[in-house]
């Protein structure tokens, strides 16, 4: 874990949305980029300015809250929205204006869209025969498609027939058959029960390796973004707040919109004490890493997620609290405590035999490692 | 005093059964009642067309023969008049449901000026008295400058079905276009298909029952008009035309036995298409 902290605390901090970087050597890597995307619907602005690259052969996902922009990204991407501004590169050529059959993009829809008068065989045939693919090699790509998403067997079988779990598969299937450059997948597996989900995010992401294509999902289930994607895009209001592996947007989220995105977080106001001090509004000052900082004055915010924070005073930032809530849930106890800085929420692993809830009221001092801080302008609101 | 109140009791027992009898059976007694006053009338209709009648009248039953079927157009001017009430029936559904397709596309896909004032106006000839639509289409078509190009006969009974049928058109497939789901437009496009693919491999498709029903109510709705016919018609004949002149004359048994055959055909294609029904949901049931 501290590894990573510092790997990513290397990395130069980004502020609003990501720089455009339109290197050469970028470029050719670059299987799917957008430059300065704008997408007005009369006077709504659903994407503002969106620059963005994604690379050959990655898992990419687009997550954030309804109404946040990603969907119509995503529509643009697949040629169903036209940008009001800005261009589309699907590898080096420039596809906005084309409509999405001049597209080598293929989607897997929220609905799933399958052709109810169609069967399995025909619905997942459909791409390739308007290719003009003939005869034995339809039938024998179908199959082998079928086969990967397991749905051997079913050919004949109408989209009503089958289960939601399914039709997902075939829809999947329906796209993957044509082996486009990118999959684009909207919502793929909001329709699905907890279970299934589970159980096709692993597949999802297996099905991705073996095929290598580059796959944009767009969800608003963070749990769904980081379990499959290799990088995330953070949307909020039509821009990307923040672009990173799971591991940098969870261990250092740049802003408290992604901070709370994300997991839950504790965000404490604080003023700048020092190149890597920062004094907590009506407690201590505490030390973070330089690099969190990356030059902030005045006024800031101080994070750190409530798993990194320990009740007992062994690490070097301190601050004393009272347990007012307490929670056992069997892998950890959740434990609301009252400190001068307001209320933390802290997550207590039960690794030990008998370890279990503090009382309520008990006096505690929490602790926790100064490079597990992370820190944000103050000025910025939590989402919800 | 006892026998008193056990006969009241029996009494309210046997209230209370024949209650229970009448609750049970009332709704089967009122279905059945009103069956046979929509049946009695075709009942007729179908056993006079195996009458021998006695003078120019067929309201007296005077015997039983097949002749009437035998020789079904044994009189004069009713195959022509039935033959062209089929044509314009066939080609005024084609028409309206070609016409009445596009119309309600344009209806439930796009937002444009005098949209709203067009589905008002689509549902107009719908709600005008037939009266009025047929005077009112005798007098465009009786105006000089259009008779001189289009005078009343075949044309003109054509225009004035294919007006109507457009109406019932739109109302059908509009139905079906509501609850079409968009994203199969745009997942065949994301296949592939251009515009035109998408509309005859998908969109067609999916609204071909509506276009079927649509076809079906608009030859029936043709093929069954009079009064908007009897105006516009000029010299032509339709077979509504014909009952209703012979009528006055008194109407053939002919006309009972072509009744009798329409009746029999629509009857026939109901059972059929509920037969179909049936197949396909115990087909789907099964798996």
């Amino acid at each position: 874990m501290g590894e990573s902290i510092v790997l990513s605390a290397v990395r130069e901090p980004q502020t609003q949305a990501p720089p455009v970087e339109s290197t050469p050597a970028r470029v050719k890597t670059a299987d799917v980029r957008l430059v300065g995307v704008t997408k007005r619907f009369d006077d709504v602005v659903a994407v503002d300015d969106l620059s963005l690259e994604i690379e050959r052969g990655s898992f990419f996902a687009l997550l954030g809250p309804s109404g946040c922009g990603k969907t119509t990204t995503l529509r643009m991407i697949g040629g169903f929205e036209q940008p009001t501004e800005g261009e589309i590169f699907l590898g080096d050529r420039e596809v906005s204006g084309l409509p999405s059959y001049k597209r080598d993009v293929n989607t897997v829809f929220q609905s799933y869209a399958l052709f109810p008068h169609l069967s399995v065989l025909e619905n997942v045939a459909f791409g390739l025969r308007r290719r003009g693919v003939k005869g034995k090699d339809v039938q024998t790509r179908v199959r082998d498609m079928l086969r990967i998403v397991g749905l051997e067997g079913l050919e004949g079988r109408r989209p009503r027939q089958l289960s939601g779990g399914q039709q997902q598969r075939v829809a999947l299937a329906r796209a993957l058959v044509n082996r486009p450059r990118v999959l684009l997948l909207d919502e793929p597996l909001g329709a699905l029960d907890l279970k299934l989900r589970k159980q096709m995010q692993l597949e999802l992401k297996g099905i991705q390796h073996e095929v290598g294509i580059t796959f944009i999902h767009v969800t608003h289930d963070q749990e769904e973004a980081m379990t499959m994607a290799d990088r995330i895009a953070v949307m909020n209001a039509g821009r990307i707040e923040q672009l990173g592996t799971p591991t940098e947007l969870y261990e250092t989220p740049q802003t408290a919109y992604v901070a709370g995105f994300l997991g839950v977080s504790n965000l404490i106001a604080g003023t700048v004490a020092g190149p890597d001090r920062v004094r907590l509004h009506g407690g201590p000052e505490v030390r973070v890493p330089p690099a969190a900082l990356a030059g902030r004055s005045g006024e800031v915010a101080v994070g750190i997620r409530p798993e990194k924070i320990d009740l007992s005073g062994e690490h070097e930032n301190r601050i004393d609290g009272r347990v007012v809530e307490s929670a056992y849930i069997g892998v950890a106890t959740q434990y609301v405590v009252e400190t001068p800085c307001g209320r933390l929420i802290v997550y207590s692993q039960n690794t030990q035999p008998g370890s279990g809830p503090s009382a309520r009221d008990h006096a505690t001092t929490l602790s926790w490692n100064p490079e597990s801080t992370f820190v944000v302008n103050s000025m910025e609101e939590e989402p919800k | 005093m006892s026998a008193i109140a056990v006969s009241a009791a029996r009494r309210s027992q046997d209230l209370a059964a024949a209650w229970a009898f009448v609750r049970r059976h009332v709704l089967t007694v009122y279905a059945m009642l009103g069956f046979a006053y929509l049946m009695l009338p075709i009942g007729f209709v179908i056993a006079f067309s195996f009458n021998h009648p006695q003078g120019r009248f067929n309201y007296v039953w005077n015997g039983f023969t097949f002749d009437n079927w035998k020789h079904w157009d044994g009189v004069p001017g009713l195959r022509s008049a039935l033959v062209l009430s089929i044509e314009i029936g066939l080609l005024a559904s084609l028409l309206a449901t070609a016409l009445g397709t596009l119309i309600a596309l344009a209806l439930v896909r796009y937002r444009f000026r005098a949209r709203g004032a067009t589905n008002i106006l689509i549902f107009l000839p719908l709600s005008t008295p037939e009266i009025v639509l047929g005077a009112s289409l005798l007098t465009l078509f009786g105006n000089r400058q259009i008779s001189n190009v289009i005078q009343l006969g075949f044309w003109t009974i054509l225009i004035a079905h294919v007006m109507f049928c457009i109406s019932f058109a739109v109302v059908t497939i509009k139905a079906r276009l509501i609850g079409f789901d968009r994203h199969l437009e745009e997942a065949a496009m994301d296949l592939g298909a251009n515009e035109w693919a998408t509309f005859t491999k998908v969109t067609l498709p999916l609204i071909a029952p509506a276009i079927l029903a649509s076809m079906l109510l608009c030859f029936a709705v043709s093929v069954d008009d009079f009064v908007v016919t009897y105006f516009n018609a000029g010299p032509r004949v339709t077979f509504p035309v014909f009952v209703w002149n012979s009528a006055r004359v008194g109407a053939p048994p002919q006309v009972n036995v072509i009744g009798s055959v329409i009746f029999i055909v629509a009857v026939t294609g109901m059972v059929a298409n509920v037969l179909v029904q049936i197949r396909r949901q115990r087909s789907a049931a099964t798996v």
